[in-house]
């Protein structure tokens, strides 16, 4: 089922050597590869479109989910995926795409992400994109995810694109209830003629509800970013969001956080920065003995860790 | 040993250019430890700098156990054995003490990492796996930049007023532990300070002032001179001020 290649796609996405531990649902060019569910973890398929329901039981604990999926011709694929994250489980999900593209023609993957994360739960959610292949046929990621945290849930979102992607439009929704928390960070690298555009919305609705979006990225060559970070707080809530990308070669970043708040006790709170890497920090490591190239490649690994 | 002879550095900035060394001459030989004093902007970092390699001279040589480095780049003098503590050390956002340790240490060599930060005064669990960014006060920044001197194993180390923001308490540990690497590993040592208990370190005394050096002396002489400030002799002509704090020190 699963060839070489496939498994360095699952490599780059999810950190797998092999198929994943726990449940897992793996996607190949449109189609169902193959598919784990567990005692507490259901996959169903759903009916009325492409795409599947992922069922974790309440109270279900330290149990983990892998959905990657890997696109190694060009092909344009939509995916309808819906999870249930029940009371008071703590799970990991890792959902993923890798393309190989040996074509001329384009390989795109737009996935619609929703998740409904009940009373007292935590998830912690892992999105991995990358892109490679010697065609010169375009890699399109569109993922879109939207996040409903009930009362004292705790959502943690890590979305990383560092290779290969040729386009991107990531938008993010995220509402959360009473006392929830979130916390996103993005990392984003994009180089050549690459484009990434990320919009990330959160709603801060309930009380004590507080969230954080640490955005970084480093944009080089001729790539272009755009950024547009909202956060709007309706109730006794804080926000953060905290943007910093590193601009390179001939790169356009745009980096425009909003914070807009309807009650008196919501703190809101956004940074945004934008700029090359300091020539002090270059010669600071070159004074360690590394080359420049060296030096760059090392603060570029850092702010993008 | 390191020699400096008729270094001259001239900078291009936006308003013209700059003579910001003239004329230096000076030997540090292996094994000896050396303290550059001179008032604020008198040329003391410049000196470090054109030693490391940052600025290039524009006249004279530097010779390093018989090599002409005069124009090496940096990366080439570090990895002949150059180090250089720098006296504002920059932020890294996202690389963590312990990466930062293992750059400087580079690839072929094992650091004690737990050890180093004891040494600078610093406790290894608080520190190790933090980012290097702006939570972390001028003093920690600075024991980080000498404990990445300190991973090194290096022929000429250079440290650029390492006190500041230092408590005293540490800072016995810190002059000790300069004072043994000099020992250890037979490095010679540069310290840029006006701090008495630094100056006691020195086999010789370097004064800079205006870009040039204004003299060579022993601690004592410099030492005898500071007392002569406490017990209120009269203030000479070339008072040297100097340092965070602002000492004075007569010559
Ligand atoms: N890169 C530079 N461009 C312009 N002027 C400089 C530069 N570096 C040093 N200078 C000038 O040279 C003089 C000596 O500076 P520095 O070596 O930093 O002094 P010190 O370390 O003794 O306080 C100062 O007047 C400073 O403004
Ligand atoms: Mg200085």
């Amino acid at each position: 089922m699963l060839d070489t290649l496939d498994l360095k796609l699952l490599e780059e996405v999810a950190d797998l050597h092999g198929l994943p531990q726990g449940a897992y649902n793996i996607r190949k060019n449109g189609q169902a590869a193959d598919r784990k569910t567990t005692a507490n973890i259901d996959i169903i398929t759903k009916k009325d479109k492409p795409g599947i329901d992922i069922v974790v039981k309440p109270g279900t604990k330290e149990e983990s989910v892998h959905i990657p999926v890997i696109l190694s011709q060009s092909i344009g694929d939509l995916v309808y995926n819906t999870f249930e994250i029940g009371a008071y489980a703590d799970v990991l999900i890792v959902a993923g795409c890798g393309i190989h593209n040996p074509s001329s023609e384009k390989a795109q993957h737009d996935g619609i992400h929703e998740f409904f994360v009940r009373k007292g739960a935590r998830m912690k959610y892992i999105e991995k994109h990358y892109g490679e292949g010697e065609g010169t046929g375009q890699r399109i990621l569109n993922p879109k995810t939207i996040i409903e945290v009930e009362e004292d849930g705790i959502v943690e979102i890590e979305m990383i694109q560092i290779k290969g992607v040729d386009h991107t439009v990531r938008d993010t929704e995220v509402r959360l209830q009473k006392n929830a928390r979130l916390i996103v960070s993005e990392r984003l690298l994009t180089n050549l003629e690459q484009t990434a555009i990320s919009n990330i919305t959160v709603e801060l609705l309930g009380d004590e509800s507080t969230a954080q979006i640490i955005s970084r990225s480093v944009a080089q060559d001729n790539s272009h970013q755009d950024f547009h970070l909202n956060m709007y707080g309706y109730s006794k809530c804080r926000g953060h969001i905290q943007c910093d990308s590193i601009i390179m070669d001939q790169a356009h970043v745009t980096s425009s956080p909003m914070i807009s708040a309807l009650n008196t006790d919501a703190q809101l709170i956004h940074e945004a920065a934008i700029g090359k890497i300091a020539s002090e920090q270059l010669i600071k490591l070159m004074s360690m003995g590394l080359t420049e190239d060296e030096a760059e490649a090392a603060i570029l690994k850092g702010f993008l860790k | 040993m390191l020699e400096m002879t008729n270094v001259g550095v001239t900078i291009e900035g936006d308003n013209g250019s700059v003579e910001v060394l003239k004329d230096i001459n000076l030997k540090f030989e292996e094994k000896k430890i050396y303290v550059m004093t001179g008032p604020n902007g008198s040329g003391k970092s410049s000196i470090a700098k054109t030693i490391m390699g940052i600025y290039q001279p524009t006249a004279g040589k530097i010779i390093l156990d018989s090599t002409d480095i005069t124009n090496m780049s940096i990366t080439e003098r570090a990895r002949l054995g150059i180090g250089y503590a720098f006296q504002r050390p920059p932020l890294f956002k996202g690389m963590t003490v312990r990466d930062f340790l293992n750059y400087a240490a580079g690839p072929d060599n094992t650091i004690m990492h737990c050890d180093l930060l004891y040494d600078v005064g610093l406790c290894a669990q608080d520190y190790l796996e933090r980012e290097i960014n702006a939570s972390f006060s001028g003093g920690e920044l600075k024991r980080i930049e000498i404990a990445s001197i300190l991973a090194r194993n290096l022929k000429v180390a250079i440290f650029d007023e390492p006190e500041a923001g230092i408590d005293l308490w540490s800072f016995q540990r810190l002059t000790e532990t300069i004072a043994n690497m000099n020992i250890k590993y037979d490095t010679t040592i540069v310290l840029i300070s006006h701090q008495e208990r630094i100056i006691r370190l020195a086999d010789e005394v370097i004064l800079v002032a205006e870009g040039r050096i204004s003299g060579i002396t022993t601690q004592g002489k410099i030492l005898d001179d500071i007392q002569c400030l406490d017990t209120g002799c009269e203030c000479r002509n070339n008072c040297i001020k100097g340092g965070e704090d602002n000492q004075c020190l007569i010559l």
